[in-house]
């Protein structure tokens, strides 16, 4: 392969990463609480669409983010609401938000079909950084939100593993009897995450509508909320491993996009089922790894707390 | 027993869950769902009352309407006790979707292959295979689950993108009917590959089958050893250990029969409805099935009540499109629906009391 095609494979590999970063990022601060949510396709999806009409009716791009960010903390909150106080089963609600949101999206999005996105996020490579051979076009020459991905996986790696406040979403996702017999309010801070979480998704959907593809179109996400969620396993609940995924995934959907200038002649559907078929495969290997180590899923994931079971 | 929601307000379990409950509690999670997402209907101008008219009217204003509302229902039916047999052990098979799939695809196989064997020959060879290959989609992921606890809520439904995209390969590519007018879609089935329909209805036998389904489904849970360590199993794998029951081996055989159950649901739908196989052969009935199967609560005679009214909104659903609504507006209400249905529940164990007046 020539080396421009690598790089090209690889920059193109950090976008199409991206989404699934913030995505996977949310469900990461979710999951550390203890709560799965499996709504993260049905919140980008809302997410995108929020971004994208707001940008239209406003013409104000980061109206359009923080808009999306909001839905999609709202749509985390019927998830927290019913999984969290009404102690619902959290497989079921997360695919009820997934199905409502799909549903939802389209329903608000029809007459955004075909509508240009009046602006979206353009390249701003890093003057210095990007003219860095190689490095510089695969790292500093993207826009704004890839960019805040990076210090965003530095600030939660940094807070989960470094702060107080890191200790506590962890204890609470880990051991919430202990945390609640230590003060700390179990609900709230599930609350917060799963909430803050759906915050994430919301963001990476309006990344798909705003800055990949500006555009709206229906079901846009195309499963990869699902991916992110493989890649919260995959990721091992850490941020930097789930920025490592997210770029590795995005590579796999970059190269389906450049073999074509390789001449491989690989029919489309193909490529596509690439990243479903590799994270299956991971998700066996890596089950199988940390039954051998002590890391990993935190110990009361999926677990409704009740006081009184304590 | 309490949990505080609110100051002055405690939510209290209730010793058991009444009769009357069980039957009310869902009919007004449904309700509720309509009017919730009947609030996104107004805040987008249009009127709620005439969507659902237009909505009901369609899926069971009519003969027509009612006939196709019972033809929408098959599939629900097959994939809804599919992943309810899969749900009753705890395995969350959210796959029956890309099941379904594989099942069409190997039906259509053999409908390609023998055209000209007779029917009596030919159904069964495709009842067989739709079954086999369904089974076998639910099958790998629940070989890793059963051996290395891999969560198969995640590995299932990535084998539903893997299934749709092959069946799209296969469409669009070497199976692509040179007659279709660059349609995606296979050339249409012999007339022996056809399940037959009742009447001049499209109603067709995979109600029966579905209907069968049920029975031993019914029978299975409630009389057998085997439906007892499928309980027994999903309440608490430790205590199935303890009494001697092999868990590894009834995690596969509960996934292979619960895909190839789903599978069954595509070979009937390709072989008496679409009569060929093409994209998008399924909307999304692997996903609401599994809503099926919670409104029901793994009932398999609910299963079939709700497959009615959810199959009656699909056809409901068709019918508002025609007035420009997106097709998965029907998602949005069946999202609403199963919200209440969730919180319903605890209406059902718990009641809420005044702090202090006991």
């Amino acid at each position: 392969m020539q080396d421009s095609i690598i790089v090209a494979v690889l920059a193109t590999g950090i976008v199409a990463g991206t989404p699934l970063l913030f995505a996977s990022l949310g469900e990461l601060l979710s999951e550390r609480a203890g709560v799965m949510n499996l709504g993260v396709e049905g919140m980008m999806l809302i997410g995108a669409v929020t971004g994208f009409a707001v940008d239209v009716y406003t013409q104000n791009i980061w109206a359009g983010i923080l808009a999306a960010m909001l839905a999609g903390g709202l749509m985390a909150l019927i998830h927290a609401f019913l999984s969290i106080t009404l102690k619902a089963n959290q497989v079921v609600s997360g695919l009820a938000l997934t199905i409502f949101g799909t549903g939802l999206s389209a329903y608000l999005g029809k007459p955004l079909i075909g509508v240009p996105a009046p602006v979206t996020f353009k390249v701003v490579a890093i003057p210095g950084l990007s003219e860095i051979p190689w490095l510089g076009t695969i790292l500093f020459s993207h826009d704004v939100l890839v960019y805040i991905s990076y210090g965003l996986v530095a600030l939660i790696w940094f807070v989960l593993y470094r702060t107080k406040t890191g200790l506590i979403l962890r204890s609470v996702g880990e051991n919430p009897a202990a945390a609640d017999a230590a003060g700390i309010n179990v609900f709230r801070v599930r609350y917060l995450a799963v909430v803050l979480g759906g915050m994430l998704s919301g963001a990476a959907g309006a990344y798909l509508s705003l800055a990949y593809a500006p555009s709206w179109l229906e079901n846009m996400t195309a499963g990869r909320g699902w991916i992110a969620l493989a890649l919260v396993i995959f990721a091992m609940w850490n941020p930097l491993r789930a920025l490592a995924g997210a770029y590795v995934f995005g590579s796999i959907d970059a190269l389906g996009f450049h073999m074509q200038t390789l001449g491989v002649v690989i029919p489309s559907f193909f490529l596509k089922m690439l990243p479903y078929l590799f994270t299956f495969i991971i998700l066996i290997v890596l089950t199988r790894e940390t039954k051998n180590r002590r890391v990993a899923t935190p110990e009361a994931l999926g677990v409704s707390y009740s006081r009184e079971d304590r | 027993m309490q949990v505080n929601i609110m100051k002055n307000w405690q939510i209290e379990k209730r010793g058991s869950v009444s009769k009357l409950m069980q039957f009310v509690v869902p009919l007004l999670s449904l309700l509720l769902g309509l009017i919730f997402a009947g609030i996104f209907f107004m805040l987008t101008g249009k009127n709620p009352v005439t969507v659902y008219t237009l909505l009901f009217q369609g899926a069971f204003g009519s003969t027509y309407g009612l006939s196709e509302t019972v033809v929408k229902a098959i599939p629900l039916i097959l994939a809804a006790l599919a992943v309810s047999l899969a749900f009753r052990m705890q395995l969350w098979n959210i796959g029956a979707e890309g099941q379904f799939y594989m099942g069409a695809f190997g039906a259509t196989w053999i409908a390609l292959s023998f055209p000209q064997w007779p029917a009596y020959l030919l159904l069964p060879a495709m009842f067989v295979t739709g079954f086999l290959f369904g089974g076998i989609w639910g099958l790998i992921p629940a070989i890793p689950r059963a051996y290395f606890k891999v969560n198969e809520t995640i590995s299932t439904l990535l084998m539903n993108y893997i299934a749709i995209l092959w069946v799209d390969y296969l469409v669009f590519g070497p199976w692509k009917d040179p007659h279709g007018y660059n349609f995606p879609n296979t050339a249409p089935f012999s007339p022996n590959a056809i399940l037959p329909a009742f009447g001049r209805t499209r109603i067709h036998w995979g109600l029966i089958i579905g209907l069968v389904i049920a029975v031993i489904f019914y029978i299975i849970l409630k009389y057998t050893k085997w439906g007892y360590e499928i309980r027994v199993c999903g309440e608490s794998p430790k205590a199935a250990a303890y009494a001697g029951m092999n868990f590894v081996r009834n995690i596969l055989l509960v996934m292979f029969i619960s895909g190839g159950i789903a599978g069954i649901a595509g070979m009937t739908e390709v072989s008496a409805i679409t009569q060929r196989l093409q994209q998008g052969v399924s909307p999304g009935y692997g996903f609401t099935a599994i809503i099926v199967a919670w409104l029901a609560r793994l009932n398999p005679w609910a299963i079939i009540a709700v497959s009615f009214l959810l199959g009656g909104l699909l056809v409901g659903g068709f019918s508002i499109q025609t007035s420009g609504f997106p097709a998965a507006t029907v998602s949005m209400l069946q999202g609403a629906i199963l919200f209440f249905v969730l919180g319903g529940e605890i209406l059902g164990q718990y009641r809420l009391t005044r702090k202090g007046k006991e």
